[in-house]
């Protein structure tokens, strides 16, 4: 396991808070951008870090990170430009996790080894596969997993007790619960009930749970990090980052500026949630 | 013949064909596809679900569909003889009703109430709103706007059937993305909704549960052939988009001594990039749930096929024929835009059909081999559709205004 996520979320454990996760798409909307969001995540507050490695068909995303996902693509991102992003954050900031999110056809067409060696040595803790469920583990998730990345698996609404347990075996470094049945973006998540998901799923597992999907404002983070170990936000600052191009879809001056005092904000939430 | 050394036998119990299929599917999904499975398995062993359907296929779908010498053509190319597996005159005018007719029932069976799909050309969206309609279930249909502007008639069979079109925006606007919303739509539907997939594509169990329903076309021309011919054809030869009319036609033959050729579209010509031919000039990757062969670029996105037909402009083919194909078992052909025109013109003229611009592309092919086979050789057609759809298309290009 990672000694990152595991050193940070015994962090928090111990400030008895939950924490912060950011999800952004490496490369959006142009990778000199997308690296100054990424490098000024940590001093906003945010604990742990999702990039997005941008796929032209993300099943699982709404339409704000699949077309975010796009203007990845256009600037010129490529999976090995994601890598060497990871590259140059770890230059300044060796605590923070980073966790590599994405869907299956970008690595295996790089190749699985040489993704899993070069992410490794780029500094990446852990690996959130969307479209790689249990059942297609010795796939991928060993090897990633020998190899020192934590696998982080996503468990759903539809999650029932006696699939939680093929959902749990072999995951590491945290659950992602998500908080909705549906994609990125769309529905908020019930504090509620999500407090009761979280509860079923740490009866079964002493891995932390971060929960996410629909998670937009510092209120709703705040709710969430009342019955979570961390909320993590998405979509609500990919739609940011949209609304801050001009256009001819370049970054406005201003954008990285107001794509962070919204992540402060959802810091602060999250911070002040068990206050 | 061994059942261990047969190739009918895939695919194994989770899904691979070879290094092919599997379930790449989000977690949301998982439960769902794993209880479709279940589903499947228990129609599948239990009589009253294949006597139901065959009473479906008979009165409904008008089956058997005959298999028709084709003497005119097979004078016109002086080789084979060429036989036509009608398809075209099912209900609604292709092979895609015999699947949606099999997985309607199955969703009735496992008491899901709406019914969602994905359509290229329209064709499998016709099919899917016209089941439903029957079976009174609401249906609402995917569609990429740009296949929306290109096949008018069938939207509009489709809405006067009661389904809703939704016109799909993201990504590219087209087969692909109708697929992606299709599965959005389920991840946020799961309790109530069945997915109809339209080709051998998609997770386990689709490919293979898409392939049992399309595989009647297979037995039928196996029994109808030997009435006629008194043996087996010498090629039998489809038109391949995902694959299912090719696979429905092959499978029962894939243990037997049969060429089979799969024509993919070659669009403006393989080496122009303009094309859809995925088992050609694509790579394996995965999409839609499974890995197989993909048109996709260096870095692993997905390349927008080209093609003059609606229903072959897809960047992926079924997990099951890219199997076959390493195997060696199938033979892969290419038709151009221009090659499947001409095809489809002269099957007007001489034949008095006008084929789909899909099995145009085989037919296409044909005009390449018949000519060098023996007059006592037999080649059979899978004709998966008609024309009629495809008129506001081929006016187009021959320059002509409707
Ligand atoms: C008439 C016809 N033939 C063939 C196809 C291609 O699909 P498949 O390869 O699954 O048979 C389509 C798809 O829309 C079609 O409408």
């Amino acid at each position: 396991m990672s000694d990152r996520i595991r050193e940070r979320f015994a962090a928090l454990a111990a400030e008895g808070r939950a924490g912060l996760v950011t999800y952004l798409c490496a490369g959006d909307p142009d990778p000199e951008t997308s690296l100054a969001l990424i490098r000024g995540l940590p001093g906003c507050g945010v604990d742990l870090i999702e990039i997005g490695m941008p796929f032209s068909d993300p099943m699982a995303d709404g339409p704000a990170i699949q077309a975010g996902n796009l203007r990845a693509i256009a600037g010129g991102m490529k999976l090995a430009k994601v890598l060497d992003l990871v590259r140059r954050f770890r230059e300044e900031d060796q605590a923070t996790p980073v966790i590599l999110m994405g869907y299956y056809n970008p690595v295996h067409q790089m190749g699985k080894e040489r993704f899993i060696q070069s992410a490794v040595e780029a500094g990446v803790d852990g690996l959130i596969m969307v479209d790689l469920p249990p059942e297609e583990d010795e796939e991928f998730c060993l090897p990633a997993k020998a190899a020192g990345l934590d696998f982080i698996r996503l468990a759903t609404p539809t999650t029932d007790a006696k699939r939680l347990p093929v959902v749990l075996n072999n995951a590491s470094g945290f659950i992602y619960y998500v908080s909705i049945t549906g994609i990125t973006g769309s529905a908020a998540p019930v504090a509620d009930q999500v407090g009761e998901a979280v509860r079923r799923i740490k009866s079964s597992t002493t891995l932390p749970v971060a929960v996410g999907f629909g998670i937009r404002t510092p209120e709703q983070a705040a709710a969430i990090a009342r019955h979570a170990d961390a909320a993590v936000v998405g979509s609500a600052l990919v739609d940011l980052v949209a609304s801050n191009l001009d256009e001819a879809g370049k970054a406005r001056p201003g954008l990285v500026e107001t794509v962070h005092s919204l992540v402060r904000d959802l810091a602060a939430g999250v911070r002040g949630a068990r206050a | 013949m061994s059942q261990r050394n047969s190739l009918r036998n895939m695919p194994d119990e989770n899904g691979h064909y070879g290094i092919f299929g599997g379930r790449f599917v989000a977690e949301t999904l998982m439960p769902l596809i794993l209880e479709l499975e279940s589903a499947y398995e228990a129609a599948k062993k239990d009589e009253g679900f294949w006597k139901e359907l065959d009473g479906w296929f008979k009165d409904y779908v008008g089956r058997p569909s005959p298999l028709y010498f084709a003497e005119r053509l097979t004078e016109h190319f002086g080789g084979a003889k060429i036989y036509f597996k009608r398809e075209e005159l099912n209900h609604t005018g292709s092979h895609k009703i015999n699947n949606t007719v099999a997985q309607v029932l199955l969703a009735k069976r496992m008491g899901k109430t709406r019914i969602i799909a994905e359509t290229g050309a329209g064709q499998h969206g016709v099919a899917t709103a016209t089941v439903a309609s029957r079976l009174g279930l609401p249906c609402i249909v995917y569609m990429g706007a740009k296949d929306i502007e290109r096949q008018q008639p069938n939207v509009f069979r489709m809405r006067l059937l009661g389904a809703e079109v939704r016109p799909v925006t993201s990504g590219s606007h087209t087969l692909k993305d109708a697929m992606n919303e299709a599965l959005r739509d389920w991840v946020s539907n799961v309790h109530d909704t069945f997915y109809v997939i339209g080709s051998v594509a998609g997770p386990h169990p689709y490919p293979a549960m898409v392939r049992d329903f399309q595989s009647v076309i297979g037995r039928e021309t196996k029994q109808q052939i030997l009435e006629k011919e008194g043996r087996l054809p010498d090629v039998l030869i489809a038109a391949v988009g995902g694959g299912s009319n090719a696979m429905g036609l092959f499978h029962p033959f894939l243990d037997d001594d049969v060429r089979l050729i799969a024509v993919e579209a070659a669009g403006d010509g393989i080496e122009t990039g303009r094309h859809a031919a995925a088992m050609a000039a694509g790579t394996p990757g995965v999409l839609h749930g499974s890995r197989s062969y993909l048109l996709q670029d260096e870095d692993g996105q997905v390349v927008e096929p080209h093609s003059i037909s609606a229903g072959l402009d897809y960047p992926g083919v079924g997990p099951e024929h890219s199997w076959l194909k390493e195997q060696g078992r199938l033979e892969i052909a290419p038709a151009t835009d221009a090659e499947t025109l001409e095809a489809f013109q002269l099957c007007g003229r001489i034949e008095g059909i006008l084929p789909a611009l899909e099995c145009a592309h085989a037919l296409a092919h044909i005009a390449k081999i018949a000519p060098t086979m023996d007059k006592d050789q037999v080649i059979v057609l899978n004709l998966s559709g008609r024309g009629d759809k495809d008129i506001f298309t081929v006016a187009e290009h021959l320059g002509v205004k409707l």
